[in-house]
């Protein structure tokens, strides 16, 4: 009997910490500035709901990502920092949330294939116009003798240019 | 009945197609010139049967037969004429069909000419054209057909079907349709689509004419030249679907840009990146005999991606892969996309040696040299935009989680690299083919070599940067210097043609740091824009001159002469100078938007740079005919307290597909755009609303920039007099001047 009635003691002692706590947190919010739109606007800018596919948080018009911004709004009332409130998300709703894939594990693909192949293909331009090169130099060399005159093979280019590098 | 009948017909084309790959293989293989005629007939005959199935389903539209599938999900009574007419596009059905039929209309015409010449490549392209065909008419006919009705199935499933299923029933005739998405009831959204359908649909030809080249062992250029108009139109086509699809987002999408790196905008900028690398790149094999595979490569790679393209929007792969795994189209694109492409590979490789170079690369200063990098920087772009397309994909494949690829990635990655294409848009032009010394240009030494050695940083920087944004301001500056010191090496290198250029836009650079901006990046941008803009404007200043001097003509009259002497060289330049405006509108918006967002009352208001706005009111009413509630707010603009005019951004409700959407109110200069967008009034009150303003700055200049390059492009791409008399002599040489062509 004593037991029940410490134990319903226990449960209104709980209930009255846990309304004062309540209370406590929306003094210490309204303590706050609130947030404006702007500063939910960048945060959300940074981020992407998992429906609306492709359209970043601040500039999507539905009801949930609405509700979203309005999320953003209550943590930044909160206290808490952007990088939380984007840890927030992503513990939530998965790492696509944010624009870009976190710099672990497998995403390190995205970042690294781009300019590896990038290299590559400098690569392979710097190779064919050195072997151009050389090649041409052997063409030279075979018509240096010659004195062959080149011709163009359009009168009026030609001519245009002729007067182009008299005016010069 | 009518949808009996256009069904009917389309199964008809499609047995006619294959005929047609048949017909045209056989008459080939078999030596029966007979029927490869046999075959070009029957190509031609694809399209007016295409045109009948067409006008079917629009008759179906337009008569709201809503027992049809598709015109129950794309319209309704409410919808206007012209917008029943266009929603032929506005659904996946119909858009297949569409592409079938401009496709048809491509393939038709292309049978029409003159083969006498090249009459070897017509049973090639006959077959790849037809192939191409026969693969849309076969989505249509097997797996998206516009004319299919709507049943309950035995099991009590909704389905599609031309015909009752056995033990199914048919569903109750709908009184009204579901009406065309709002988003897709634009102009823009109109002309947007068929503007890149045709872009797509033409690149089939050239590459069609490119594996006949390769199939018959035709290793010189007539194949590009035959098909060089249809290139320029293609990439005409695709580049102003492009803009279209740009101007749409910026009035409809109502989130204060035009371009935001979405999968589905990059799709259709792919084949872009190639086609205008490809552009570039068939002027050396015409001029110099060179490139050859390389040319192959390209337009291969056009194709590829044109398909690939309609893969990424037409199979749902971009919502998951497993909605492509799902859905019908997804694995026939991509096993379509798979064969053509392997099969263009192997024929390329089989050919490899045949298309070697008839003359060799003389300088690394040359016009090749510098288009060859320029084709480095477009397929850099590309790797970047097919890197990040991709890797959602296939991140859900390899580990199971979606991933975002979003702007920064891709502005990130191709800011420096689009840098670099401006500078080379100002400087190649002045090269020259076949340069073989440096004494034009002045001899290579330590600053030129400085610039040559920070392409290997930029690169460096760019992996950097990707890698950890934490140092991002560090790597910045590295690309930011890297990229200046390309800038000034080049300009050293090319200084006896670019000087004056150089001056102008020193210029330029210093009055923007004077009176507009500190931005590092800003001013990097519009020193390259007016470089690029001073050495193009002077090169048709210097030509009219010359022209003038000799002719005794007048200005005008030199210039409009110069410009119709050689259209193509001058309307390429034209492009480059409308590039360098829309350059101007695209680093306002990137580098100067400002933004703001605010709840008013009425009288309250907001304030942005120069500009307030004071919210006046608001009003909501329905109008039933169109099926329309408007929302609409009303501003008043000031700018430094003088008063502009009123404003009224609104939000539309549609209740046919019960969608909405956020049009701006826009006040527009060549300044700067103030967009400012209605964002929410319900849930305040009848009197209060939330307003976001944006100030674009000098994004005018974009669209601007968008005329002057349909102007350039036309004058580019227009029919010479008589093109058999156009010089062919690809391996002829051209003396050592600043311009050929």
């Amino acid at each position: 009997m004593t037991t029940h009635k410490g134990l319903r003691i226990t449960h209104y002692a709980l209930l009255l910490a846990l309304m004062l706590a309540g209370l406590l947190t929306a003094s210490v919010s309204a303590q706050g500035p609130t947030p404006t739109d702007d500063e939910v606007n960048a945060i959300a800018k940074q981020l992407f709901c998992p429906v609306c596919e492709n359209t970043p948080l601040d500039v999507c018009p539905t009801e949930a990502c609405r509700q979203w911004r309005d999320l953003i709004r209550l943590k930044l009332a909160e206290g808490w920092t952007e990088d939380q409130i984007k840890q927030y998300f992503v513990d939530n709703y998965g790492a696509r949330v944010l624009s870009e894939p976190p710099r672990t594990g497998f995403n390190w693909l995205v970042y690294i294939v781009p300019p590896v192949l990038i290299g590559i293909g400098a690569l392979i331009l710097f190779t064919a116009f050195r072997s151009w090169r050389r090649l041409d130099a052997e063409l030279a060399e075979a018509d240096a003798g010659s004195g062959k005159e080149e011709a163009s093979n359009d009168e009026y280019v030609a001519r245009l240019e002729e007067e182009l590098r008299q005016r010069d | 009945m009518i949808a009996d009948f256009g069904f009917g017909v389309l199964v008809v084309t499609f047995l006619i197609t294959l005929y047609s790959v048949g017909a045209a293989l056989y008459g080939e293989l078999g030596k029966k010139p007979a029927f490869v005629e046999s075959a070009r007939r029957a190509q031609l005959l694809t399209f007016p049967l295409i045109t009948v199935s067409a006008l079917a389903l629009i008759y179906l539209l337009v008569n709201n037969d809503f027992e049809i599938e598709y015109v129950y999900s794309v319209t309704s009574r409410s919808m206007p004429f012209y917008l029943k007419v266009t929603a032929l596009w506005g659904g996946q059905p119909g858009s297949l069909l569409f592409w079938g039929w401009l496709l048809s209309a491509f393939t038709s015409a292309v049978t029409l000419r003159k083969w006498d010449r090249d009459r070897e490549f017509l049973p090639w392209v006959i077959i790849v054209s037809s192939v191409t065909l026969a693969f849309f008419l076969s989505m249509n006919v097997f797996f998206e057909n516009p004319f299919a009705r709507m049943f309950w199935n035995s099991a009590g499933e909704f389905t599609r079907a031309m015909f009752l299923p056995a033990g199914g029933t048919p569903v109750p005739l709908q009184a009204d349709g579901r009406g065309l998405n709002p988003l897709l009831r634009h102009p823009g959204m109109i002309i947007h689509p068929p503007m890149l359908y045709l872009g797509f649909v033409s690149y089939v030809i050239p590459f069609a004419f490119a594996i006949a080249a390769l199939v018959t062992g035709r290793s010189d250029d007539r194949w590009i030249r035959l098909t060089r108009r249809w290139s320029l139109w293609a990439w005409l086509f695709l580049s102003f679907g492009l803009l279209l699809g740009g101007r749409w987002a910026y009035d409809v999408l109502g989130w204060g840009g035009y371009w935001g790196w979405d999968p589905v905008e990059i799709a259709a900028f792919m084949p872009w990146l190639t086609g205008t690398a490809f552009l570039h790149s068939v002027m050396i094999q015409e001029k110099r005999g060179m490139l050859k595979q390389w040319n192959m490569i390209l337009i291969i790679l056009t194709y590829s991606l044109v398909i690939f393209g309609t893969f990424l929007t037409r199979s749902g792969v971009l919502s998951s892969v497993h909605a492509f795994a799902q859905s019908a189209v997804g694995p026939m694109f991509f096993s379509f996309i798979g064969v053509t492409f392997i099969t263009s590979m192997a024929l390329l490789f089989w050919r490899w040696s045949e298309l070697r170079a008839e003359t060799e690369m003389k300088s690394m200063l040359s016009r090749e040299a510098l288009f060859l990098l320029n084709n480095l920087l477009f397929i850099s772009v590309l790797i970047v935009c097919f890197s990040g397309v991709i890797s959602p994909l296939i991140s859900e494949l390899a580990t199971g989680q979606k991933i975002t690829v979003g702007p920064p990635f891709y502005e990130r990655a191709n800011a420096p690299l689009f840098a670099i294409l401006m500078l080379l848009m100002g400087i190649a032009p002045l090269s020259a083919w076949g340069l073989t010394s440096a004494e034009n240009m002045g001899r290579i030494n330590k600053p030129v070599l400085g610039g040559i050695l920070a392409v290997p940083v930029v690169l460096f920087g760019i992996f950097w940067n990707q890698v950890n944004t934490a140092l991002g301001g560090l790597t910045i500056t590295v690309i930011v210097l890297a990229v200046i010191l390309i800038i000034l090496g080049f300009i050293y290198m090319f200084r006896r043609a670019v000087w004056q250029a150089a001056v102008v836009a020193t210029l330029v650079t210093a009055l923007a740091a004077f009176t507009y901006t500190h931005d590092i990046i800003a001013l990097t941008g519009f020193f390259l824009i007016a470089l690029t803009l001073a050495a193009t404007l002077r090169e048709f200043w210097r030509a009219t001159r010359a022209r003038q001097h000799t002719r005794q003509e007048n200005f005008f009259t030199a210039l409009w002469r110069l410009v119709g002497r050689n259209r193509r060289r001058y309307g390429g330049y034209l492009i480059h100078i409308s590039m360098m405006l829309m350059a101007i509108g695209i680093l306002g918006i990137e580098i100067f938007q400002m933004e703001t967002q605010g709840t008013l009352e009425i009288g309250q208001s907001l304030t942005l740079g120069n500009y307030n706005i004071e919210y006046k009111e608001v009003a909501n009413w329905d109008d039933l005919p169109k099926g329309v509630n408007y929302t609409r707010a009303v501003v008043s603009v000031t700018e430094n307290g003088q008063y502009l005019g009123d404003l009224t951004p609104r939000k539309d409700y549609y209740y046919d597909s019960q969608q909405g959407m956020t049009i701006p109110g826009q006040y527009s200069t060549l300044k700067d755009d103030l967009y400012v967008l209605l964002v929410d009034w319900e849930p305040i009150s009848q009197t209060g609303a939330t307003l976001k303003i944006y100030v674009n700055p000098l994004v005018n200049w974009l669209w601007i920039g968008g005329l002057i390059f349909f102007v350039g492009i036309i004058i580019a791409a227009w029919p010479d007099k008589d093109p058999a008399l156009a010089p062919v002599h690809a391996a002829k040489r051209v003396p050592q001047t600043s311009a050929a062509d």
